[in-house]
């Protein structure tokens, strides 16, 4: 038989191999995995921005923009933001006495201002008394005359001064003549005024808005102070207002589900565990606690933290939100844990001589953490609603104490008229509850075992 | 199965009185008068009237005598309708609330389903990205917001049509309750639809679906028995609470649409104090809340075998 | 050899067959939707209110209006507030009633008499109840002694007080039939006072002395004015049809006596909800005859060419001192310091922005007569001017006199409507701004707002009266130290002094000075710190007249209303 070369090789000694696995890369965590899922979910990274983001806004902010949010601008109510701010310099207020006036028919007895517009008239044939109207559109053939603003029921007073709610911009005026049981009738004379934004020295020396005090005089122009974001009813900054609400709105909508998630999640994994008697016995105190009167216990929590007048009430709304409404977190949680308590895995821990605690802690709490997540995220929008419509009754925080949900409220009362009051406050609240969300499902996506890259 | 049954019943009953003695309690310690109005009383009169409202007596006793009203099924006279009983009230006035809040709920619970179902199979698909936008709105925006608004576009529409196609407040018919029950249940139905697509992930990726798929099962039918089947746990599990939430919860939809519901009437008695009228509806939210906690539970069993009765 | 096996099913094909299942789902789910609509759609009709007909029904002459809430009380021996009040202006009437420009005209009196002593009121033949029966004396004895019986509970039994005995009946002294009113015979009411009442006419068209009758009352077994049919009317119109909390019907009463008032044949109530957006949504829609504006809607009113109206509801807002012992507010000079250093017409016309309110300038508010010509004409009020310096020396002057280091913080009570909350802002900002003082806002709902200025907790409170009758006393007598609604507990003899003359003093023009001196001594001693008479703008549906808005009376007032011919 001839040798062949391979052969050789064939039956050599395969000797020993120490090196049995090499690893091709360190093995990742459960949570190491998470991250770096997260991270490369785009969404949630941006959303995980925005919270950051809005948590700066909340802290840092105020120190930027140094603005009380409590100090009300009474010359600038309800101003959107952009306006033109320049006003002339003019005496202080005094009232009209209503003197002889010189010129003939409804006329201005002096140029009309945001302080006060004057008007003169002569008495209308045939008029036994006359009425005043004010509208922010001319009269048409409808005779719609806008807002009555005075009425007199003889030819004695011929003078109206009105201060109601002027603003910079043309106003039309109308003189009704009355007959003699009061009614109008059909003779009118209109006029159409152009009014000028004005302030006083006084004012312009509280609020700071020139640096050289000393020589401001009335016949000067200066510029009204900046409200960025416009003002709100009261002539308070919007800008300040929203960082201040930001504080109180976020406290309590990521405080209070923070609190009461994790009670429920204690609460339902415990139920849920032990099941029997206990279970039913955890669930029953659940229902009761659902089944109380919301509103009535607010009241309560409110009057037992004794809110005096002056405090905020922000701590008692958190403690009765958490004390009211961990039962749906508790119930979610025992649902979970009843269905993956029957898991293979769970069994097999089991055999294996694993504790109760363990158990829970390392196998059940990671698994429900998706369906605990998505309640986290949807307390969030949920408590800070909460907080509106209980300030939309009254039971909320305390004025001036101000809150992203109570400026909502205030800003729709006036929705079609001044919407910026609404819209700020309102995108708001809409970013806050989409930052969490979207964090919230990357969160989910990245934590949720079951897609975990085993590499 | 009865047994079970009945048992949840009894507890149900307890649950009810803890709910009635804790209110009673609660109100009575509550700061503020019910008796006390614009006009002030003199003592003489107001003897009288607190003695015709029984509140003369010491505490002790009046919750003895309100707890054996309670039980002949008297819940007493209002305090600011002084002419019509509280059952009264609550059997005009409940079925009103509860048809909304029903309605409201069915409307979320079926929308809810729908939706959240499209978004998980369709995933990162354009129904998708739809749905969800719409969803980011119905959470991120108040339900007074939604309410008022959706007044205001639809007085838009009826003037815009010339004719009214949906009433734009009030109560009594179809009509009249279309566009209440959608806003009452737009921020379940949103909320719904993310659990029932988060649910519906996790059973998607699910190995005994992949199993039922390699075994050729028709894919209707692991979608029906299998998949629809599993998410819809989650649902239900809250469906129960949110009835309840919903049902008082509707009291902004009740003022904004002028609904004589009795969430409206629950609100405006905290308000004033009207002790009779907020135990009443106390009560029977609380016996109407654990039965359908009961019901949600039993649904449960029924349609989750790994579940039923421990 | 294995024959074709099924192919593994592609995600896509998966996806698109689990849709079309959704699909069906759906489907399904709408029509049981739509089924079970229809189904409670039927279960609840009858709870719903009367729609259909909008707002002008020129074909059946009738219109459809809102109300604020469920009147609460529609028995006018119990009843206190303004939605009862509303209901019972149009289906009752009493002695004496209202015309168009809210003078007192005769009503189921013919005529009347009062004298020093006592009052008679003649009563008409034609005046008749809903049942065709007569309206009676008796009918007015039976309903007065049920106001002061002390069974009954009414807490507006106070109002008959200058009636003889009606105090000592109410506090279970004397028996009811000892009241000093009695029906001389059918068609006369004889009434004795207590002390001189010149203003007896003014009271009693008040709704507390509206009539009722007696065996019908007895009939109604304890449930009288429970329900449309638990009750007798004798007024413009019937109740029919009350669906409570939602509806109601007034249709016209064909045994009404007054041909000038009733023209329409009906007024349907339809809805009942205080929301004032949804209140204008219903007008704009043409479902409603008229409605109240605010601040924030009258621009769009304007816009949309609405005839706006306004009048005052007679209401005037104060800021109430808390003048008991121990409390800083009861210093002097503090209150000066404090008067000094506001002025309402900043609030009304700057903050408040509503086209209908007036600064007020008094306690007594400028729709009041006096003795021939407006009570405030005759006697003006003391001229307010701001002073903020004048302001602060008083300040320091308090502070001296109370030997305090500095200001602890002042408690505003205030309750929880919008407007009270703005106030309050308002007025904590221009006390910090102006004066230093920090001043804190205690929100409260109205019942518990009520019980802290009834035990006296508080410095400062939004409060406001609105006028039980078209006289003078209706607020002159509220500072008086027995008058149990003077909660901030001011007491002085000089204010005592006036309010007993102007009780009593017959001569009208005596009577209205003792008023200047109360007007006077309001201001002078700062018991209040006046904010704002209030007013309401509205609109109404241009084809529709005479609905008339009133200061005194019920406050909105459809009797006299009608649809204008095309």
């Amino acid at each position: 038989m001839p040798s062949h070369p391979k052969a050789a090789l064939d039956f050599s000694p395969v000797g020993t191999e120490r090196e049995v696995q090499t690893l091709s890369r360190p093995s990742l965590s459960y949570w190491q995995d998470a991250w770096l899922r997260l991270k490369a979910n785009r969404r949630a990274l941006v959303s995980l921005f925005l919270v950051i983001g809005l948590l700066l806004f909340t802290l840092v902010g105020p120190w930027l923009w140094q603005v009380n949010p409590a100090s009300q601008d009474l010359d600038q109510v309800s101003q959107p933001p952009g306006v033109d701010r320049s006003a002339l310099v003019v005496d202080p207020y005094t009232p009209w006495l209503g003197g002889a006036t010189a010129g003939t028919g409804l006329r201005l007895a002096e140029p009309a201002t945001t302080q006060s517009v004057r008007l003169a008239w002569d008495a209308l044939p045939s008029a036994r008394g006359h009425r005043v109207y004010r509208n922010l559109f001319p009269v048409g053939p409808e005779l719609a005359y806008g807002i009555p603003r005075a009425e007199f029921f003889d030819n004695s007073t011929l003078t109206f001064e009105d201060r109601l709610d002027i603003k910079p911009g043309t106003y039309y005026y109308t003189i009704v003549a009355l007959n003699a049981d009061g009614s109008l009738s059909r003779e009118t004379s209109a006029l159409t005024v152009d009014v000028q934004r004005v302030t006083t020295v006084a004012e312009a020396r509280e609020r700071g808005l020139v640096a050289n005090e000393a020589a401001l005089v009335p016949g000067d122009r200066v510029e009204l102070a900046l409200h960025p974001l416009g003002t709100d009813y009261l002539g308070r900054d919007m800008l300040a207002r929203l960082m201040a609400g930001a504080r109180v709105s976020l406290f309590i909508g990521i405080g209070a589900p923070l609190c009461f998630v994790l009670f429920g999640v204690f609460f339902g994994s415990v139920a849920g565990f032990i099941g029997g008697k206990t279970d039913q016995v955890m669930m029953r105190f659940a229902d009761f606690v659902v089944a109380l009167p919301f509103l009535l216990f607010m009241i309560l929590f409110k009057i037992a933290f004794g809110i005096g007048p002056g405090e905020s009430g922000v701590m008692p709304m958190l403690v009765a939100l958490v004390l009211l409404m961990w039962p749906a977190t508790a119930r979610l949680v025992r649902g979970q844990i009843l269905q993956i308590r029957e898991q293979g895995y769970i069994s097999a821990s089991q055999l294996l001589g694993a504790k109760t605690h363990y158990l829970i802690l390392r196998h059940m709490l990671p698994n429900t953490l998706g369906v605990v997540l998505v309640t986290l995220t949807f307390a969030i929008p949920s408590a800070i609603f909460t907080e509106a419509f209980l300030s939309f009754i009254g039971m909320g925080v305390a004025p001036p104490t101000p809150s992203w949900g109570s400026m909502s409220n205030e800003g729709i009362k006036t929705m079609l008229t001044t919407p910026h009051e609404l819209i700020f406050p309102a995108a708001l609240i809409s970013t806050t509850v989409l930052a969490f969300n979207l964090l919230g499902d990357g969160l989910r996506d990245a934590l949720d075992a079951r897609m975990r890259n085993r590499e | 199965m009865w047994s079970f049954i009945l048992k949840r019943l009894a507890q149900g009953v307890i649950t009810v009185w803890f709910i009635a003695t804790a209110t009673f309690f609660a109100m009575h310690n509550v700061p503020g008068d019910p008796l006390l109005n614009d006009r002030a009383m003199t003592a003489a009169i107001r003897a009288n009237v607190e003695a015709k409202y029984g509140l003369d007596k010491p505490v002790a006793e009046q919750y003895v005598i309100y707890l054996g009203n309670l039980i002949r099924g008297d819940f007493g006279i209002s305090f600011t309708q002084e002419n019509r009983e509280v059952n009264d009230i609550i059997r005009e006035h409940f079925p009103v609330s509860a048809t909304l809040g029903i309605l409201a709920v069915l409307f979320a619970a079926a929308g809810g389903v729908l939706w959240g179902a499209l978004t998980a199979l369709y995933r990162n698909r354009m129904p998708d990205y739809v749905i969800m936008f719409f969803v980011i709105l119905g959470i991120s925006v108040p339900s007074f917001v939604i309410a008022a608004v959706s007044q205001l576009m639809l007085v838009g529409v009826n003037s815009a049509l010339g004719v009214t196609l949906l009433p734009v407040a009030g109560w009594g018919t179809l009509s009249h309750m279309l566009l209440p029950a959608m806003v009452l249940g737009l921020g379940t139905m949103a909320y719904l639809t993310r659990l029932m697509r988060s649910s519906m992930l996790e059973v998607i990726s699910s190995d005994y679906v992949r199993t039922a798929k390699a075994k050729g099962l028709p894919a209707a039918r692991i979608f029906t028995k299998h998949q629809l089947r599993n998410a819809i746990l989650p649902v239900i599990t809250v469906l129960g609470p949110s009835i309840a939430a919903i049902t008082t919860g509707g009291f902004v939809v009740e003022l904004v649409f002028a609904i004589p519901g009795l969430g409206r009437y629950f609100v405006q008695a905290v308000q004033q104090l009207d002790y009779t009228v907020i135990m009443g509806t106390t009560v029977f939210y609380g016996a109407f809340l654990v039965f359908m906690v009961i019901v949600v539970d039993v649904l449960y069993g029924l349609i989750d075998p790994r579940v039923r009765m421990q | 050899m294995s024959e074709t096996a099924k192919p593994v099913l592609s995600d896509d094909h998966f996806t698109h067959s689990a849709g079309k299942q959704l699909g069906l789902y759906a489907l399904a789910a709408l029509g049981v939707l739509g089924g079970l609509m229809a189904l409670l759609s039927f279960a609840v009709g009858g709870t719903g209110g009367g729609a259909g007909g909008g707002a002008i029904d020129s074909d059946n002459n009738s219109i459809t209006i809102t109300l604020r809430q469920e009147p609460p009380q529609l028995d006018s021996g119990r009843s206190t507030d303004a939605a009862s009040f509303s209901v019972l202006g149009h289906v009752m009437e009493g002695l004496l009633s209202y015309d168009r420009a809210g003078q007192l005209i005769p009503g189921v009196a013919e005529r009347w008499e009062i004298r020093e002593d006592g009052a008679t009121f003649w009563l008409r033949d034609n005046a008749l109840w809903s049942d065709g029966k007569p309206v009676t004396a008796d009918d007015f004895v039976f309903a007065w002694r049920r106001v002061v019986d002390p069974e009954t509970g009414s807490q507006y039994a106070f109002i008959t007080y200058p009636i003889k005995n009606a105090e000592a009946i109410t506090n279970g002294d004397l028996p009811i039939q000892t009241l000093g009113v009695s029906a001389a015979s059918d068609r006369q009411l004889e009434v004795t006072f207590e002390q001189a009442t010149p203003y007896f006419d003014k009271l009693v068209a008040f709704i507390t002395f509206l009539p009722a009758r007696e065996e019908f009352f007895q009939s109604t077994n304890g449930r009288y004015a429970a329900d449309a049919d638990m009750l007798l009317y004798n007024g413009p119109y019937l109740l029919t049809d009350w669906v409570h909390g939602a509806s109601m019907r007034w249709t016209k009463n064909p045994y009404y006596w007054n041909d000038e008032k009733g023209f329409l044949d009906e007024i349907n109530v339809a809805y009942i909800t205080t929301d004032v957006n949804a209140k204008l949504n219903l007008f704009k829609d043409a479902q409603i005859a008229d409605t109240d504006l605010v601040a924030p809607m009258l621009p769009e009113a304007m816009e949309r060419r609405w005839h706006i109206d306004r009048f005052m509801d007679g209401t005037v807002f104060f800021l109430e001192f808390n003048h008991r012992e121990g409390r800083i507010t009861k210093n002097k000079n503090f209150r000066r310091a404090m008067q000094l250093a506001q002025d309402p017409s900043e609030l009304v016309y700057k903050v408040l922005k509503e086209a209908a309110y007036i600064p007020a300038e008094s306690l007594f508010p400028s729709w009041i007569q006096g003795a021939g010509d407006l009570f405030r004409k005759q006697h003006p009020p003391t001229e307010h001017q701001m002073d903020i310096e004048k302001a602060r020396e008083h300040l320091e002057l308090a502070r001296i006199e109370l030997g305090l280091d500095a200001w602890p913080p002042i408690v505003l009570l205030t309750g929880d409507t919008p407007v009270s909350t703005l106030s309050a802002e308002y007025y904590q900002e221009l006390f910090k701004r102006n004066l230093g003082l920090e001043v804190r806002i205690d929100l409260q709902t109205f019942k518990q707002r009520l019980a802290k200025m009834t035990s006296g907790e508080f410095d400062l409170v939004l409060s406001g009266w609105g006028p039980d009758y078209d006289d003078a006393l209706t607020f002159g007598d509220l500072f008086s130290s027995w008058n149990l609604n003077n909660r901030g507990r001011y007491d002085s003899s000089e204010m005592d002094g006036y309010v007993r003359i102007a009780q009593s003093e017959l001569d009208p023009v005596k009577r209205m000075q003792a008023f200047a001196e109360i007007q006077r001594l309001s201001y002078e001693d700062i018991v209040v710190l006046p904010m704002y008479e209030r007013g309401w703008s509205f609109v109404v549906d241009p084809r529709l007249d005479g609905l008339i808005r009133r200061t005194v009376g019920p406050e909105v007032d459809y009797t006299y209303a009608s649809i204008k011919r095309e």
